[in-house]
């Protein structure tokens, strides 16, 4: 659960709200969905608090095929 | 004609030139005076040689200059130059002594009444336009909260820095994979455009999660002549053809290119476009409130609804529950019955009465068996009696010994003359003497 993207847990918890707002589920299945959307909205939550930036370089090799480089803070700096 | 001929005086310092003379002359003269200067006309005549040399006229209501565009200045030139355009030209008069022309040697063109650019501009949007290069239709959404964010700039520019202060002070959550270009000066409309068409290889080489999802492609503030590479076709055409949906982020606000009317969308400036894609942490703790509060309700709703139906639930789970305590306690009675047939002292006491059982017959088999074995016994010793000799004896049969042995004598072969014999009869024995024998059949 944890590799999900935080787009598609917030697409998973609306069709949850969507199949609970129909409401032709069984009390147990809501029970189980609703226990899930919970789950869900913690994952996000989650990621919400710790989502750490990544800022690649796209770059080639001698090869001719692309390699992402990690650009450091320090390299942007220097370079201006 | 007489005059003509009246100097004649004067024929001593008359001075004749010869064609190349005067020609030069006249050259020095044109091309001393006319070095620089800006001249308008209209187009006419206008051809482009193999080697990219312009030769045109200009012409007005009463006059015609011819005009010649060499090489790299006619490179230069950002619009198509075509027959009736109003244009000014600047350069130096020249004349072409072998054919004693003279002619403007064009340095600059420019359109009367707008900069050149901006006829460029013009004419490209007429020709992209035709072809449906900025057609609404044509125009793919932008992703919402994309995973990994391609962008086309410069490393060292000003757009970089905007967009990664937007990410600094955004979710964070993006990928953000910088292809850096040149954004101006002599090569850079090539270099975007490589940008662009690189990262849509990337994603023909990488696997479907790790695709690049959008592309920002643009610069920092500029002079038009600054920004120009996105106003070319190149440029244009990479973006028309990108798989990957772009925004285009060029300049400021006032700053309209021709990548910003072939993009899906144009930000203003980088620092929007990156707005565009990184979401606020805010608006998303906010909408993340709001499906939590969509969560909770849609499962109260549920629990209301089947509220009428839980008295009616809680009947049924009562019937079931009493259905099932009597199915039970069924089960218990037959159990505890089983298990009261298996307790091993019953099994003992049971086993004791077979033994007993199997006693006593056997006590009764014994009986009947003795009572067959003694009367069968009985008529053993009565046939047994019946066979005995000394029956026999009695109906008047006699037995010989031989003397003294005592053997029963069976053969009269066994007898000597003189031998003793003993008979017994029923009653009493005779002792006798053998006076003959008498040999029997064989």
């Amino acid at each position: 659960m944890a590799e999900i993207k935080f787009e598609d847990a917030l697409k998973k918890l609306e069709k949850i709200i969507e199949e609970l707002e129909q409401g032709d589920m069984s009390l147990d299945e809501a029970l189980k969905k609703y226990q899930e959307g919970l789950e869900l909205s913690r994952v996000c939550s989650q990621r919400l608090e710790n989502a750490k930036k990544k800022i690649d370089v796209l770059t080639k090799n001698k090869k001719g095929d692309f390699e992402l480089k990690s650009l450091g803070e320090e390299s942007l700096e220097e370079e201006k | 004609m007489k005059d003509l001929f009246e100097g004649t005086k004067h024929s001593e310092t008359r001075h004749i030139y010869s064609v190349a003379e005067l020609t030069r002359d006249i050259k020095a003269i044109l091309e001393n005076t006319f070095i620089n200067v800006w001249v308008e006309g209209e187009i006419s005549n206008f051809a482009r040689t193999d080697k990219g040399i312009l030769f045109f006229s200009l012409k007005d209501n009463a006059g015609l200059l011819r005009c010649v565009m060499f090489g790299s200045l006619a490179g230069a030139v950002k619009f198509e130059i075509k027959d009736g355009m109003k244009m000014v030209c600047f350069g130096r008069v020249g004349v072409y002594e072998k054919d004693g022309r003279y002619q403007l040697y064009v340095e600059k063109i420019e359109p009367k009444g707008i900069g050149s650019l901006q006829l460029a501009l013009e004419q490209l949007k007429e020709k992209l336009e035709k072809e449906g290069l900025f057609a609404p239709e044509h125009k793919r959404p932008i992703p919402y909260l994309p995973a990994r964010i391609g962008i086309v700039t410069s490393i060292t520019g000003a757009a970089i820095k905007d967009i990664l202060n937007v990410l600094e002070r955004r979710f964070k959550d993006a990928q953000i994979i910088i292809n850096s270009v040149q954004v101006q000066g002599e090569g850079a409309k090539d270099d975007i455009a490589r940008g662009i068409k690189d990262f849509n290889r990337f994603n023909a080489q990488v696997l479907p999660r790790e695709k690049v999802e959008v592309l920002i492609v643009g610069r920092g503030g500029g002079s038009i002549e600054d920004l120009w590479a996105f106003n070319e076709e190149t440029v244009a055409r990479a973006i028309y053809t990108s798989s990957i949906p772009v925004i285009s982020a060029i300049g400021h606000e006032r700053d309209w290119t021709i990548a910003d009317l072939v993009a899906d969308v144009r930000a203003p400036t980088p620092s929007v476009a990156a707005e565009l894609v990184i979401p606020r942490k805010e608006d998303l703790q906010e909408k993340l409130t709001g499906l939590q509060g969509g969560l909770r309700k849609g499962f109260s709703d549920v629990l209301a609804g089947s509220k009428d139906g839980l008295a009616d639930l809680n009947h049924r789970l009562g019937l079931a529950m009493e259905h099932s305590w009597v199915l039970n306690r069924n089960h218990l009675e037959s159990a505890v019955k089983k298990l009261l047939l298996l307790n091993p002292a019953v099994i003992i006491e049971q086993s004791m009465e077979r033994i007993a059982d199997s006693v006593k017959q056997m006590a009764v088999r014994m009986k009947h068996a003795f009572a067959l074995k003694d009367s069968a016994f009985r008529a053993a010793v009565d046939t047994l009696a019946s066979l005995s000799p000394l029956n026999i004896l009695a109906r008047g049969y006699s037995i010989t010994f031989k003397m003294p042995e005592g053997g029963i004598i069976k053969d009269a072969g066994f007898l000597s003359k003189g031998d003793s014999i003993k008979t017994r009869l029923d009653k009493g024995e005779v002792i006798s003497e053998v006076r003959e024998i008498v040999r029997g059949r064989e």
